[in-house]
């Protein structure tokens, strides 16, 4: 049985009196140990999937399933990396930001989520800023401690959103290679959104094609069997043509 | 030195103290302009009786009442506006109405309302007090961005949980801009209505020991009385709420 299954989901965004589609009857399943990517155009809601896993949405259409169990409000199962670099509290240092995700989600006491937290900011090379506090921390600093927070509370699977969209080239590819290597690691069940065709080569396993407006499924392809000019391909087939290239 | 700040202004302080003397002693008119030195010496020797220090714990004393009462009610009534949404239209209406209505105005009916005595003072230091803060508590809660508000539900913390451990310190920037202006409001307040107050009262704050001095022509005490209400609003607004400011919103790169 697969981890997370999403049977034809719908989901709509309510704009004052007008509500449009922004996703409509996707469905996949995620397995255990996966690194499944969802790529696709901007306005394709590839994002607003990742937020109705994460609870934070409710589809009018269909079902989301984690272990068989249907999604019902936001949880540390499914911990959130985001893109934006304002997701750390700013008021609390990187070492009390993970204490504080591990107290409150884990019920662990304050001794052992110390011990955590200080195992999961080595494995992201920050030992030397644990006490810092975020706003003193650059990009990649940031959203390596918001990696860290999300891992060490230990979620059936991280969602992460674009975490390196906000990031320069150089970083990016470093940060890249880093969570490559921390998920071979510890085998973590990874769902991560980007627009990026090199990224989602890069760090997939599985990778899920989304058209825009609305987002619905065009192809789902192996890492292993795919390379950037299929993908590229299969996201643009027609269009390249027709003269309208969506970049 | 003199690229120093604290030094720049403690010169222009000097400076300014010289001016004042100089001036007063070309006026001759202690009843009138006291000369600095009258002025400091009217502050040693009101200190020494204690007279200057009963009159400003009595008012530091109602100003914290005041302010406290005041902080309560703006909790509740941020609360009351965060939940629902008649509570948002409840808390915009009351503070567009009141927020431009100085306290000071409202000691009149105060008095009818409590008669003479510390509750009519306390009704409208809470006047001065409630607006602001809660419109900027308000105001902070609702500029939480929706990242942090995400982050904060991924843990599954409860709603008071939510409430006092992501939204009240993501909008503590704006609480503590509330909690200057409502403690500005406060103490402008409270020396303009001990000023009137205290002529009908006798029990005295430091508005009526400015109020008294003038009475009996003793202008250096009055002065006296200023430089004490200067000297009071520096010390809070200086040190007090500039040590909270270093140690939060400084020290976590929040300030605006």
């Amino acid at each position: 049985m697969s981890l997370l299954t999403v049977d034809g989901v719908t989901l709509e965004y309510h704009n004052g009196r007008q509500s449009f589609t922004a996703v409509y009857r996707v469905s996949f399943n995620v397995g255990r140990g996966d690194r499944f990517i969802i790529l696709g155009p901007s306005g394709c809601g590839k994002s607003t999937i990742l937020k109705a896993i994460g609870g934070y949405l409710k589809p009018v259409e269909g079902n989301i399933l984690l272990n068989g169990k249907t999604i019902e409000s936001p949880g540390p199962d499914r911990v959130f990396v985001f893109q934006e670099l304002d997701q750390l509290l700013p008021w609390k240092t990187v070492k009390d930001n993970i204490v504080f995700a591990l107290t409150t989600s884990r019920r662990l006491s304050r001794r052992e989520a110390d011990e955590r937290a200080a195992s999961f900011i080595e494995k992201v090379s920050l030992t030397k800023f644990s006490n810092s506090y975020p706003h003193t921390l650059s990009g990649g600093m940031k959203q390596r401690a918001a990696i860290a927070r999300a891992m060490a509370v230990g979620p059936e699977v991280l969602l992460m959103d674009e975490p390196f969209g906000a990031l320069d080239a150089l970083t990016r590819a470093k940060m890249q290679d880093e969570l490559l290597q921390l998920c071979l690691d510890s085998k973590f069940t990874v769902l991560f959104v980007t627009h990026s065709i090199p990224e989602a080569i890069r760090l997939g396993t599985r990778i899920l094609l989304l058209t825009a407006q609305p987002g619905r499924v065009k192809a789902e392809v192996d890492t292993r069997d795919a390379d950037a000019a299929r993908i590229h391909e299969l996201l643009f087939d027609g269009e390249l043509e027709g003269g309208s290239i969506h970049a | 030195m003199l690229d120093r700040a604290i030094v720049r202004k403690v010169v222009l302080l000097v400076l300014l103290a010289a001016a004042w003397e100089a001036y007063a002693r070309w006026l001759a008119n202690p009843l009138l302009f006291p000369t600095f030195s009258d002025t400091v010496r009217a502050l040693i020797s009101s200190v020494a009786s204690g007279q200057l220090l009963r009159a400003v714990s009595f008012t530091m004393a109602l100003l914290l009442k005041g302010y406290l009462a005041g902080l309560v009610l703006a909790g509740l009534l941020t609360a009351f506006a965060s939940a629902t949404r008649i509570g948002t239209d409840f808390l915009e209406i009351l503070t567009s109405m009141f927020n431009p209505l100085p306290s000071i105005a409202l000691l009149p009916i105060a008095l009818i309302w409590f008669g003479l005595g510390d509750n009519s003072v306390i009704f409208v230091l809470i006047h001065a007090v409630l607006w602001s803060v809660a419109l900027n508590t308000y105001a902070g809660f609702r500029g939480v961005s929706s990242t942090l508000r995400m982050v904060g539900q991924n843990y599954g913390l409860s709603t008071v949980g939510y409430i006092t451990r992501i939204l009240v310190p993501a909008a503590f920037p704006s609480i503590l801009t509330g909690l200057k202006v409502g403690w500005a409001f406060a103490w402008r307040t409270l020396i303009a209505a001990e000023l009137v107050f205290g002529v009908s009262s006798g029990s005295g704050g430091l508005g009526w020991y400015i109020f008294e001095n003038k009475n009996q022509l003793l202008i250096p005490n009055v002065f006296a009385g200023l430089l004490t209400v200067i000297l009071l609003g520096l010390i809070v607004e200086n040190l007090i709420f500039k040590t909270i400011e270093n140690a939060t919103v400084r020290r976590w790169g929040m300030q605006t």
